[in-house]
């Protein structure tokens, strides 16, 4: 089976900064992927080479094994909704309906038509005059009904208001349990992924520091607390990702394949914002001093 | 690809085709007068006296309404490309990437190079055939005018190979048209924003247009070589120059008649070649010796007089050259636009 998105060593450098280096990733088809991250940490660079936008600098990329954007075909197998949710401010909701079904030979007419009843928008109205979260559902219309195969959203609920949020993603839960279309969609808050989201790349410093099946990632990590000890006393396959002290206790997230048997440590889930928060945490320590951790290594290992 | 250009397009279009229309029915409303008192006049079926009839007619318009309409025809016929460039050019893409709806047009099922062709070619051709209908009814409109401006004139000249009448007739707004647009679009393309690309394609398009007739057009065609007698008695300039420390010096420029054609130097050379430049002889500088003395004096001399000049049976082959120019910038600007929107640059 292709990969919904198959990445290696790609990397893209505007002038002298590198926006996105080294990633390295292979995403499965029909998942809703979260790719999450702070602002500047690379994901809108990383979906624009996914959409063909941009054009790498370095490395390759594949999506649904082809070239993306390389020809109408690779560009009807792929939605995308860029940040912003742009549309044309000028032409009506059903311009934009018209507009879908000229430029996609797959556009499902229908699809468009209830959609856009569903979520109540006049087709007449200019799209300039609609609100932040109906011209997000509008662009989200134009990215489902052409039937794509992985729809690639940026950010699009970034700017919009709870009720909105809430709305975007009712609707795009709808659309992948009645369709099997692979979701990438980023965000800068793990929350709004952590609904929808069944795998999950967290992009910081324009690297790659955690990509995986999010139940996988939840199972494998765990928060232990006990006495004050030494971290390297932990046993061989227990890899520790954050480790810090208090005077008598010490906090341990460990990534382990098999549960942490040692009676002394209590051991706790962590939730996936904590677990996100961690590793965010992690490449930032790792950016601001020599002294590495393990992410990488784990993350290798994990692969 | 259509569809969305022209419905992007559409109240350019229409207000395109509004200004034709109130254009339209402004010369509609006075061709037919001017035709009349063309054929009043007697130039059509003169057989001598015509240059004079033809000076009459010019005479008759200079200040009254139909002069007013054939310089304002001059100046609608240089404006409209321009126009057409800044403000059907240069929005035509930068205004997609201000707004980032490009990212929304090259996320449909069409590639970017299709999306840059249709977008061009439909709204080039549009530019194009605007700037036609107009010229065709301005030439329509101006051709009495143009005919009897076409027999000798004094000076200033409007003959249609004078720089201000000849960019406004022929086929050459065609390819002014086609230049402006793909500079606009060009413009727009590069720059990203639209009203700095607007200002630039105003400040190169107008540059352009100076440079042409200037430098490019008088050299389009290697201009004829004549030479004749320099007759004092019929000179166009006689001037004796005695301002200055030096001592006096001459300038002649000798007649030489044409109809239409377009001058480009007109020398009086001595017969060992060099330029005449005096030193006048002392019955030129006297105020007691007869004028007739001067004259005689210079004949004497065997000054000849060299000339280049475009004759005006040159008009359509010029009007090819220049256009074919324009068109060919066109073109590559056309290219080099598809090139740029091809390289991801979103």
């Amino acid at each position: 089976m292709t990969a919904a998105i198959e990445a290696s060593g790609l990397g893209k450098k505007y002038g002298r900064r590198w926006a996105l280096s080294d990633c390295t990733l292979s995403i499965p088809v029909g998942r809703v992927v979260g790719l999450v991250g702070p602002n500047g940490a690379g994901k809108t660079t990383l979906l624009s080479l996914a959409t063909g936008m941009l054009e790498p600098t370095t490395g390759t990329i594949r999506v649904l094994g082809g070239a993306p954007g390389s020809g109408p075909q690779q560009l009807a197998r792929v939605g995308y909704v860029a940040q912003d949710t742009p549309t044309y401010a000028g032409l009506s909701v059903a311009d934009h309906l018209r507009l879908g079904a000229h430029m996609n030979p797959g556009w499902d007419a229908g699809l468009a038509t209830r959609r856009i009843n569903q979520l109540g928008l006049v087709p007449d109205q200019k799209a300039g005059t609609l609100s932040g979260g109906q011209r997000a559902q509008l662009a989200l219309t134009l990215a489902i009904a052409k039937r794509p195969e992985l729809l690639i959203l940026d950010e699009p609920i970034a700017s919009l208001d709870p009720l909105a949020r809430r709305e975007f993603l009712q609707v795009l839960m709808e659309t992948t349990a009645e369709s099997q279309v692979s979701v990438i969609m980023s965000s800068h808050l793990v929350a709004d992924l952590e609904r929808i989201a069944d795998y999950l790349v967290v992009l910081m410093s324009s690297r790659v520091q955690l990509a995986g099946e999010v139940d996988q990632l939840l199972a494998s990590h765990q928060l232990l607390t006990g006495a004050r000890r030494d971290p390297a006393a932990l046993s061989p396959g227990q890899h520790i990702v954050t480790a810090s002290h208090t005077d008598r206790q010490s906090t341990i997230l460990v990534r382990s394949d098999a549960p942490v048997l040692d009676p002394s440590w209590t051991v706790s889930q962590i939730d996936l914002e904590d677990l996100v928060l961690a590793y965010m945490g992690l490449a930032r320590t790792e950016a601001a001093g020599p002294a590495a951790p393990t992410a990488i290594k784990i993350l290798e290992e994990q692969r | 690809m259509i569809w969305l250009t022209w419905r992007q397009f559409r109240w350019q279009a229409i207000s395109g085709a509004a200004i034709l229309a109130v254009l339209a029915i402004v010369l509609g409303a006075t061709g037919p007068g001017l035709a009349t008192r063309y054929d009043q006049i007697g130039l059509p079926s003169c057989h001598a006296m015509c240059a004079a009839l033809a000076q009459q007619f010019i005479n008759e318009l200079e200040f009254g309404t139909y002069g007013k309409l054939f310089y304002a025809g001059l100046v609608v016929m240089y404006l409209a490309p321009g126009l057409i460039g800044i403000f059907w050019g240069a929005p035509l893409i930068s205004r997609e990437f201000e707004h980032g709806t490009h990212r929304l047009a090259w996320s449909q099922s069409v590639t970017r190079t299709r999306w840059a062709l249709g977008k061009l070619g439909f709204t080039w051709l549009v530019s194009v055939a605007t700037v036609g209908l107009l010229a065709l009814a301005i030439t329509w409109w101006a051709s009495p005018i143009d005919h009897a401006l076409n027999y000798p004139q004094p000076s200033p000249r409007f003959d249609r190979l004078a720089p201000l009448v000849f960019g406004a007739r022929g086929v050459a707004p065609l390819g002014y048209a086609a230049f402006a647009f793909a500079l606009g679009v060009t413009a727009g393309v590069l720059i990203r924003r639209t009203v700095p690309a607007m200002a630039v394609t105003l400040v190169i398009f107008a540059g352009v247009q100076v440079v042409m007739p200037q430098l490019v057009r008088p050299h389009l065609i290697p201009p004829v070589q004549a030479t004749a007698p320099f007759n004092a008695n019929a000179a166009d300039e006689l001037a004796i120059n005695t301002s200055g420390k030096g001592p006096a010096t001459m300038t002649l420029v000798g007649n030489f008649s044409k109809p239409g054609a377009l001058i480009l130097s007109n020398q009086t050379i001595t017969p060992s070649g060099r330029v005449f430049d005096g030193p006048p002889a002392r019955v030129c500088l006297s105020n007691s010796a007869p004028p007739e003395a001067c004259s005689n004096w210079l004949n004497s001399l065997h000054l000849r007089q060299l000339i280049s000049y475009q004759p005006a049976s040159r008009f359509w082959p010029l009007q090819g050259a220049e256009t074919g120019i324009y068109l060919v910038l066109a073109a590559g600007l056309g290219g080099l636009c598809t090139w740029q929107i091809r390289r991801r640059r979103a």
